[in-house]
């Protein structure tokens, strides 16, 4: 898979992080090499191999429907930048 | 030209577990903002979502009951997307290995119109916040209670052709998962949502038209509104030359139209990849056969059954077992008091008048079986009549299990006049104060009885037997 500056500025715009020219130049130099790297797998012979869906073989992970204390409210959003007491504040999504 | 409608519909519906699908918060509807929340349902770095028992349990009895084939070997995917409603900025969902497929539901619409509905798959998902948009000043405020709550996500084939068949499936499904305890489905609080995707067509085409899905859309009613609003504004487009756009609409049932969702270039880019935190879901041969087992009697069997042990009506028999709890009381109420048929008809013809009338949910009615028996039985016995029942049964559909009906009937004198004596008093009395309508009866104007009638039920307060008055009317009639 070829990189360019539109893979790397379409997925910058997913993630939404703004980069300048100069950033973008630098990432795409880096998500090559990785994606280069990573091509490598491309050249194992999977013939007659099962897909993996997952790393472990372990299935049926549960718990129990039991419900425990929720989290103290004023350390959870203290972590996002802007909030009130009782919520996170965002810009506004709708007009 | 003729235009055909093609609907598709996602259904997504809460499972009533007591704990979120991945942590150990609560599921409790409402609640102050964010306090049903932890740092596994807010996506903190680091945390570890498990997988709750019961919303694997739930999940495989509604696939189950909705007639799908089960995956034995289902997974988790992530369904990456950036909006402040999810704080993880991606939403465990499942893509490649849904837990269900190929299901179907059999619909019958209010036409009596037989149909069957293809289900394509059924997966398991988490619910996202929710988010409140201050009416001034430029915020909008996260709260994210709902959060991880468990969602099944039920995604139908294109085989809806009008919003009769999308009501009837609504209704068949939401019956369906009432009865296996697995949701409780109320539209108006946002356990049960259905978004609609449609699309127009030239009567005869095969071809697909472009399609629109309309989201937000939260009663029966508004359904049936936003899909007649959303064929006719596809049309008027394709009519006048125009052509429809693939997008995301809202429907706004106030003002009883669609808007167009802001939609970026590039939003559908969801990016799924295998949820590495939570390990694949097998389902064994025998954890099948022991929920199939488990499952209740649903609607369609108990409506047989219905017709054949209480000799209701087709009819009758599906109004009274769409709903789980409607069913219940029907069925407890006619074996304490060995009625059915009077049963039933006091729930659909008046039971149902108050429910539509107070827009209540089915499942929310709380008529005691013991009183409503103990009422049957005041009717069938003669103790009261059935204008004063009609009134009777408002106060018992309010009462609780210890409302004593005897006393009620006695405290308002209720009960029917037995003595003649009073009902002939009242009946002369009545033809002394109209001598100028015996005239006319006696002229053969026979419609005036009506009248002389009612004035003595008023009289009477409603509370005699009528035929008997009538009887003694012309009587006392005959005599003049």
């Amino acid at each position: 898979m070829k990189i360019t500056k539109e893979t790397v500025s379409y997925v910058a715009e997913l993630s939404r992080i703004k980069l300048g020219e100069e950033q973008t130049e630098r990432m795409l130099g880096e998500l090559s090499e990785i994606i280069d790297y990573m091509d490598i797998l491309s050249g194992v012979d999977t013939e007659g191999v099962e897909p993996l869906s997952h790393v472990f073989s372990i299935n049926n992970v549960v718990r129990e429907d039991e419900v425990k204390p929720s989290y103290n409210r004023t350390i959870l959003i203290e972590n996002a930048p802007e909030h009130t007491e009782q919520s996170v504040v965002v810009p506004k999504t709708v007009e | 030209m003729t235009w055909e409608t093609v609907m598709g519909l996602e259904v997504h519906v809460e499972l009533a577990t007591k704990s979120k699908i991945f942590c150990s918060c609560t599921t409790e509807f409402g609640g102050e903002a964010n306090t049903h929340c932890c740092p596994i349902c807010t996506g903190m770095p680091g945390t570890l979502p498990v997988l709750n028992e019961k919303v694997l349990e739930f999940a495989l009895k509604a696939g189950i009951a909705l007639n799908c084939d089960i995956t034995r070997y289902n997974k988790f995917d992530r369904k990456n997307y950036f909006y402040p409603d999810l704080p993880k900025a991606y939403q465990i969902s499942q893509l490649y290995f849904p837990f269900a497929k190929n299901g179907k539901v059999e619909i019958t619409t209010k036409s009596g119109e037989k149909k069957t509905i293809g289900i394509h798959e059924i997966h398991m998902e988490e619910d996202a916040g929710k988010l409140i948009h201050s009416p001034f000043g430029d915020a909008t405020y996260a709260d994210y209670n709902r959060c991880g709550v468990p969602l099944i996500e039920i995604v139908s084939e294109p085989d809806f052709r009008g919003s009769d068949e999308v009501i009837a499936y609504l209704e068949q499904v939401k019956s369906t998962l009432e009865y296996l305890g697995v949701s409780d489905c109320k539209m108006q609080e946002g356990s049960m949502r259905a978004d609609v995707n449609l699309s127009v067509r030239p009567v005869g085409s095969k071809e697909f038209g472009t399609r629109t899905e309309m989201k937000n859309i939260n009663s029966f009613k508004a359904i049936e509104h936003a899909i007649e609003f959303e064929t006719k504004r596809q049309i008027e487009l394709l009519e006048s030359g125009g052509r429809v756009v693939q997008q995301t609409r809202r429907w706004d049932d106030n003002k009883s139209k669609s808007y167009a969702m802001r939609s970026k270039e590039n939003a559908q880019d969801y990016r799924y990849f295998p949820e590495p935190d939570i390990p694949p879901i097998s389902v064994s041969e025998e954890r099948l056969a022991a929920l199939k087992a488990e499952q209740p009697e649903l609607a369609g069997p108990k409506k047989l059954r219905y017709i054949e042990q209480f000799g209701l009506s087709d009819y009758h028999a599906s109004i009274i077992t769409l709903n789980k709890n409607i069913a219940r009381i029907f069925e407890q109420t006619a074996e304490l008091c060995g009625e059915p048929k009077e049963v039933c008809n006091w729930i659909i013809g008046n039971a149902m008048y108050l429910i539509n009338e107070r827009s209540m949910e089915l499942g929310d009615v709380s008529l005691s079986p013991r009183v409503f028996a103990e009422f049957i039985k005041a009717i069938t016995s003669g103790k009261i009549n059935k204008s004063v029942g009609k009134t009777l049964f408002e106060v018992i559909f309010d009462s609780d299990d210890s409302f004593d009906i005897d006393k009620y009937i006695a405290d308002n004198q209720l009960a029917v006049i037995d003595d003649d004596g009073a009902i002939y008093e009242v009946v002369q009395a009545i033809i002394s104060a109209n001598p100028q309508s015996v005239e006319q009866y006696k002229e053969g104007k026979t419609k005036v009885m009506a009248f002389f009638v009612g004035q003595c039920m008023r009289q009477l307060k409603g509370k005699a037997n009528p035929d008997k008055v009538n009887k003694i009317i012309v009587e006392e009639l005959a005599k003049q």
